[in-house]
């Protein structure tokens, strides 16, 4: 579905992302983990096309996506969920999943797709017309999803889902992302909670300055004695 | 003085606040849209004029049956610049954004005063000096007109930004232009908008006041000012601000003249925006963070 073959990039002269082979599968959870720094916002820029690559290929379903602008990779149905939220602070629950669906595509579906959402966060409903900036973190985490999932995402990108959230809200964080990958959306997931997102994905890959040092299923990497020392603490 | 021509003051003030109104909300779409602030404003509202007394001299077109040409002819003109120029330069130094900007309204003013002189000229309408009674204040035709087409146009303005997928996706593009790549926005096509939309209100507010002011090439630059006051008072990005700030100079301007004296009005009016700034930096309806 997505394919991503020795992708390069660098912010000015720092050079960030080193020969990236990166490959997701329809139907599948796949993580990258690593540590703070490793790159892996910026491997979700270059499929998003928020930045530009020095060179390297990357395609989803076969279209190229380096010939593409931002909005038209959505239109694809590769939709990112953001670091850090990114949700409109001035706009209501109700307008940031509006906006969700703003592609023709997704428009077309939106009063479907918002019934999705509010099933899968009920809390939005009670919400919807609170401001976005207003809401607590792990509100703003799931209207950044749901707002995410009003795009019919095909492949739906999400960046550190958990980043900032109480334990409690962690596991439920990702029982959602099981959740949205059973109702047919493939997961592209970046994470440093290592642990929970080996456990819920397929496949992973690790990543280490730039650079794909690992990748396996995400059992035999959950058992890997690098990742138990690296990232486990065991 | 008596309270009759206070009154008289007051709305007289309001009514021309109404036009001050619709160039700074241009001007603040812009800025919240962009992060640029258009210094061309001003020319933009001098093409506005001119285009209205072209069309009234050549064509006998009354100046406010001419807005339905004015707006968009000027947001084509608006959109045209942003695609060939603004579009280039989002993002860069601030020192570039303003000598583009800057540019752009020298280029225009030059233009005007290549094509129609540096005379002042006037447009004269049969109610130009008009005017009518309600409850002993005189109220001038022109001026009651123009305000009642800024009311207008700002309902209709808010209903876009409220209501429209487009309209609510150019609020999207200036809260996180980033976030909103991601929800499929075309940001570059929304500048494009923003300013055509920008460009537009100033040139309708140029139409609109063509009945009552000289018209010159470099009449745009007192405007420009005028809008970056109300903006910056009102809050940079608040298009309820920039309304508010547009009325508050407007009364201001209008009462300072019969309380003290015309010459001394816009010591007054940057006297109250020295004040709102001091007791609010972020302006009216701003955001006291970022
Ligand atoms: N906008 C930027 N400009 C310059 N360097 C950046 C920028 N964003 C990230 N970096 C650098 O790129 C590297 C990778 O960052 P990032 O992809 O955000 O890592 P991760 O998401 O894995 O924490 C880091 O060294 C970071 O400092
Ligand atoms: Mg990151």
């Amino acid at each position: 579905m997505l394919k991503i073959d020795k992708l390069n990039f660098s912010y000015g002269d720092l050079k960030v992302l080193w020969e990236i082979d990166l490959e997701v599968n329809q139907g599948e959870i796949v993580t990258v983990v690593g540590a703070n720094g490793a790159g892996k916002s910026t491997t979700l820029k270059n499929i998003s096309r928020l930045v530009k690559p020095n060179s390297g290929s990357m395609t989803f379903n076969g279209v190229d996506l380096t010939r593409l602008e931002s909005h038209q990779v959505v239109e694809q149905g590769v939709v990112q969920v953001p670091e850090g939220r990114k949700i409109f602070p001035e706009m209501t629950v109700m307008e940031n999943l509006r906006m969700g669906s703003y592609i023709p595509s997704a428009r077309k579906e939106r009063e479907k797709n918002m019934a999705l959402v509010f099933t899968l966060f009920p809390r939005l409903k009670e919400r919807e017309k609170q401001l976005g900036g207003t809401m607590s973190g792990g509100e703003q985490q799931m209207l950044a999803i749901g707002r995410g999932l009003m795009a019919n995402p095909k492949l739906l990108l999400l960046d550190e889902p958990s980043l900032g959230l109480s334990p409690l809200f962690v596991k439920n964080i990702f029982d959602i992302i099981i959740e949205i990958n059973r109702q047919g959306v493939t997961i592209l997931l970046v994470e440093q909670n290592v642990y929970q997102s080996l456990r819920i994905a397929n496949r992973a890959y690790v990543l280490e300055t730039g650079r794909v040092v690992l990748t396996g299923t995400g059992t035999d990497l959950l058992n890997n004695d690098h990742i138990k020392k690296a990232f486990l603490g065991m | 003085m008596t309270s009759s021509v206070l009154m008289q003051a007051i709305i007289s003030g309001i009514l021309v606040g109404g036009v001050y109104a619709l160039i700074g909300v241009g001007l603040t779409i812009i800025f919240g849209v962009m992060r640029v602030i258009n210094f061309a404003h001003g020319d933009l509202m001098m093409v506005g004029m001119y285009l209205t007394y072209f069309l009234f001299t050549q064509l006998g077109i009354d100046p406010f049956v001419s807005v339905i040409i004015t707006i968009p002819t000027m947001f084509i003109f608006g959109g045209i610049i942003q695609k060939l120029f603004i579009n280039r330069i989002i993002g860069s130094l601030p020192q570039n954004q303003i000598l583009l900007t800057i540019g752009l309204g020298l280029i225009m003013s030059n233009s005007a005063m290549l094509a129609f002189t540096s005379d002042y000229k006037i447009l004269t309408t049969s109610y130009s000096s008009s005017s009518f009674n309600i409850m002993g204040i005189s109220i001038s035709q022109p001026l009651a007109l123009s305000f009642l087409i800024t009311a207008v146009i700002t309902l209709l303005l808010y209903w876009f930004f409220m209501k429209t997928d487009t309209g609510q996706a150019i609020r999207a593009t200036a809260q996180d232009r980033e976030a909103a790549q991601l929800m499929g926005i075309n940001v570059k096509r929304m500048s494009i908008i923003a300013f055509g939309l920008g460009a537009s209100l100033a040139g309708t507010a140029g139409a609109l006041i063509s009945p009552t002011y000289y018209i010159f090439p470099q009449v745009g630059s007192a405007f420009t000012l005028k809008a970056f006051v109300i903006t910056v008072l009102g809050g940079m990005g608040s298009i309820v601000g920039a309304t508010l700030g547009g009325i508050i100079i407007g009364v201001v301007e209008s009462v300072g003249a019969v309380t003290i004296s015309s010459d001394w009005k816009d010591v007054l009016v940057f006297s109250i925006f020295l004040l709102v700034l001091l007791i609010k930096p972020a302006g009216l309806m701003g955001k006291s963070s970022t």
